[in-house]
């Protein structure tokens, strides 16, 4: 009877984490700009990633009847790097489009790109 | 019941393939470089998400470690091609 209701659990997180993969690669194709495209991945790297780090913990306590939270280190590892990447990159493009001379965006505030 | 779980596995697969395909069609004709280092990233993370799929697939603990250095290895990946990006170089 456990093990039946930790299959459900289990099914409905990935379903939900693979349309939330899903979700944000659509995004990644099809909205207009950069800067735009930058908030799609988020969805995968935080919602998504949540989603099977759960379902791994109840499948792996469900099936060896010990509380196994080994694949929470993934969680924290990836929250601490996925917004590093994403400021770096947002500065990296804002400083390659201020070069080469982008009308859209305003300009710097204290001299550093 | 007891083919929930794998029917499961198996659309969840199919849909991250489907996202890393459609990452890949940005990755090969982004228009400029730093579309093409978010797609990377991305994929980083879908195979990343692959492996813990796998892993409750198999049953098995060693995708773990592969998970986690999946995800050490895109940032440190993604962080240098940021910075290239940033300042022409990786290291000053």
């Amino acid at each position: 009877m456990t093990q039946h209701w930790s299959e459900i659990v289990v099914a409905a997180l990935l379903l939900a984490s693979g349309t939330l993969v899903l979700t944000a690669a659509l995004g990644l194709a099809r909205l207009p700009s950069f800067f735009l495209r930058m908030h799609a991945p988020a969805l995968a790297s935080t919602l998504g990633a949540w989603a099977v780090t759960l379902a791994s913990i109840v499948h792996f306590t469900a099936h060896e009847g010990t509380l196994s939270l080994h694949a929470w280190l993934i969680i924290i590892v990836l929250s601490i790097t996925a917004p590093v990447t994403t400021i770096v990159l947002s500065r990296a493009a804002l400083f390659r489009r201020r070069r080469a001379g982008d009308a859209a965006l305003p300009p710097a505030l204290g001299g550093r790109p | 019941m007891s083919s929930l779980l794998p029917t499961a596995i198996g659309l969840t697969l199919v849909l991250y393939a489907l996202a890393m395909g459609i990452a890949l069609l940005r990755l090969m004709h982004g228009p400029s470089a730093q579309d093409r280092v978010l797609a990377m990233d991305f994929m980083y993370v879908v195979g990343m998400l692959v492996m813990l799929v796998l892993a409750i697939r198999y049953d098995s603990r060693m995708y773990f470690e592969g998970a986690l250095l999946m995800v050490l290895f895109g940032f440190v990946g993604s962080m240098a091609l940021a910075k290239f990006l940033l300042r022409g170089e990786v290291i000053e």
